[in-house]
């Protein structure tokens, strides 16, 4: 099963219903550790994105990431605005010029955006930000390449889910948190959980054809 | 929450329009993307100083837009940086031929959307030069953590520069000015109680009635300390003792004072608190030589204050002595 432009369009839709789902556990999340505007401000991102959705429709996957990507890096703010831009454009660059995506071409467009936050946020694994989810999803994606979408996606959104897990213990030296020294260690990371979010729900639009 | 809102997600759109009706002599308002700019721009020939930040920290910086100090500010959501196309977009209607800078306070989201925005305003041809600021004390500057925070010293930079950018200063000049004002500046802030993000609708953290939080930053954040609450003289010492050590000021140096309250804290006891704070300096040989006592940078209703010092030179302190003429700054003129 590969992702076409119309099943894209649909998980993206899928991404701002689960966006607006966890919108208070997110801003529940950052106050812990941060500013409290997290889901506030993901969830007015995403919620652009279904505004654009209704008045254009993008004719490739490519399009469709790139889609996100600048509306997110117009409407959110913050450090997630940049970086999950940054992360939904890289994607679009890596999946340019196919109408179709395979499962290779999900992990490829998934290490594309990895390197675009790590490139643009300078965050390394351990740092507790959306960096120790998307580095072993990658890597699962990785490994799983050969097989389909769902197969790619649900390994990265598995790993992906462990990954914000991982967070927990940590003490932030990225973003807001990092302010907190060790008083950050104990609380899950609410970038991490974003990003873990998003990748399932991907997973399980890919899944649910 | 009990607070003078409608709709949580409509606050800065709405406060902006009252700031536009109630300041028609000084600034316009764009809605959208939203950006506070001089009444007068642009002025031709003239560096263009542009700054913003999450809303939240009235009067900065919108409240800082006029003659002398700002050309512009970009006002994000509350506690959240503006977005790169507020920041392109000031920059087109304030820039005057002389080149802009960009003031920007050390936070991740600040510095990405400040870089982004950039990267459009210089796409367009225009020169455009970034300084950051950094003058939190509480936070650790190291690998380890985003970098020292941009706290109430940036209103300090921002009128001090602006003053050079009037006077007819070029961008080289005002860039390395800027440079030197972060250079020598420090602060340190606590609060009493915390503040309360409309669209969050809970506090950002919670102070027992007896205890206090240092260092804490202006967004609701917490601090890296809670401690048992004290009489002023003792919290007016624990917020100065890190900012003299760490410059560090001494014995014969001429500062600026600020001593900012974070938004609920009353007049009466940030001037008993300034008191104190002269004292404290004078007994250590060091001369207040110009000071400023208010709710300039704040944090929405947190109960708490800061205090900032601004190491002062003759040029620095003729600067500060300019004419400015905006909405929360005014004298001179």
């Amino acid at each position: 099963m590969t992702c076409t432009t119309e099943t894209l369009v649909a998980a993206v839709r899928g991404l701002a219903g689960v966006v607006a789902e966890h919108r208070t556990e997110l801003i529940d999340l950052d106050r812990a550790i941060g500013d409290a505007d997290h889901g506030e401000n993901l969830n007015r991102g995403f919620t652009a994105v279904l505004s654009a959705l209704d008045s254009s429709t993008p004719d490739s996957p490519s399009a469709m990431l790139k889609l996100v990507a600048t509306t997110l890096i117009s409407k959110v703010g913050g450090a997630s605005g940049p970086l999950l831009g940054t992360a939904f454009l890289r994607a679009a660059t890596a999946t340019a010029g196919q109408s179709e995506l395979d499962g290779a071409a999900v992990a490829a467009a998934l290490k594309a955006a990895l390197d675009g936050v790590v490139a643009r946020g300078k965050a390394e694994v351990g740092d507790k930000t959306m960096v120790d989810v998307l580095a072993p999803a990658v890597q699962a994606a990785t490994e799983a390449a050969g097989e389909s979408v769902a197969a790619v996606l649900a390994a990265a959104a598995s790993a992906a889910e462990q990954g914000a897990e991982s967070t927990i213990p940590l003490v932030a030296r990225k973003g807001r948190a990092s302010y907190l020294g060790e008083r950050s260690a104990g609380h899950l990371d609410p970038g991490a959980r974003s990003t873990a979010l998003l990748l399932r729900s991907l997973a399980n639009s890919a899944g649910a054809r | 929450m009990k607070k003078i809102i409608n709709d949580p997600s409509a606050v800065v759109a709405e406060a902006l329009r009252g700031m536009a009706l109630a300041h028609p002599e000084l600034i316009r308002v764009r809605p959208d993307p939203a950006v506070v700019v001089r009444a007068d721009a642009p002025v031709a020939g003239k560096v263009a100083l542009v700054s913003g930040g999450g809303s939240g920290h009235e009067p900065l910086h919108g409240g800082f837009v006029g003659r002398g100090m700002l050309d512009a500010a970009c006002p994000g959501a509350v506690f959240t940086s503006p977005t790169p196309d507020q920041i392109s977009a000031a920059v087109e209607q304030v820039h005057g031929g002389a080149g802009v800078l960009l003031i920007v306070k050390n936070y991740t989201g600040d510095v990405l959307n400040f870089e982004t925005g950039a990267e459009l305003a210089a796409a367009e041809g225009v020169d455009v030069r970034t300084v950051v600021i950094d003058d939190d004390v509480a936070v650790k500057d190291s690998l380890y953590t985003a970098g020292r925070r941009g706290v109430a010293g940036t209103m300090l930079l921002e009128k001090i520069v602006g003053a050079a950018a009037e006077r007819g200063t070029d961008l080289d000049g005002c860039e390395e000015l800027a440079r030197r004002v972060v250079a020598n500046l420090r602060s340190l802030g606590l609060a009493l109680t915390a503040c309360t993000v409309p669209h969050a609708g809970e506090p950002s953290f919670t102070l027992a009635e007896d205890e206090f939080e240092l260092g804490v930053g202006i967004h609701g954040e917490p601090g890296r300390q809670r401690l048992p609450m004290e009489p002023a003289d003792q919290l007016v010492a624990r917020l100065l003792g890190p900012v003299l050590e760490d410059l560090p000021f001494a014995e014969g140096d001429r500062v600026l004072l600020l001593t900012n309250g974070m938004g609920g804290t009353p007049l009466v006891e940030l001037y008993l608190a300034h008191g104190i704070a002269e004292k404290l300096l004078a007994d250590k040989g060091i001369v207040v030589e110009r000071r400023l006592v208010g709710s300039y940078v704040t944090s929405l209703e947190m109960q708490g204050m800061s205090l900032t010092l601004l190491k002062l030179d003759e040029e620095l302190t003729e600067l500060w002595d300019e004419p400015v003429n905006t909405a929360a700054l005014r004298w001179g003129i």
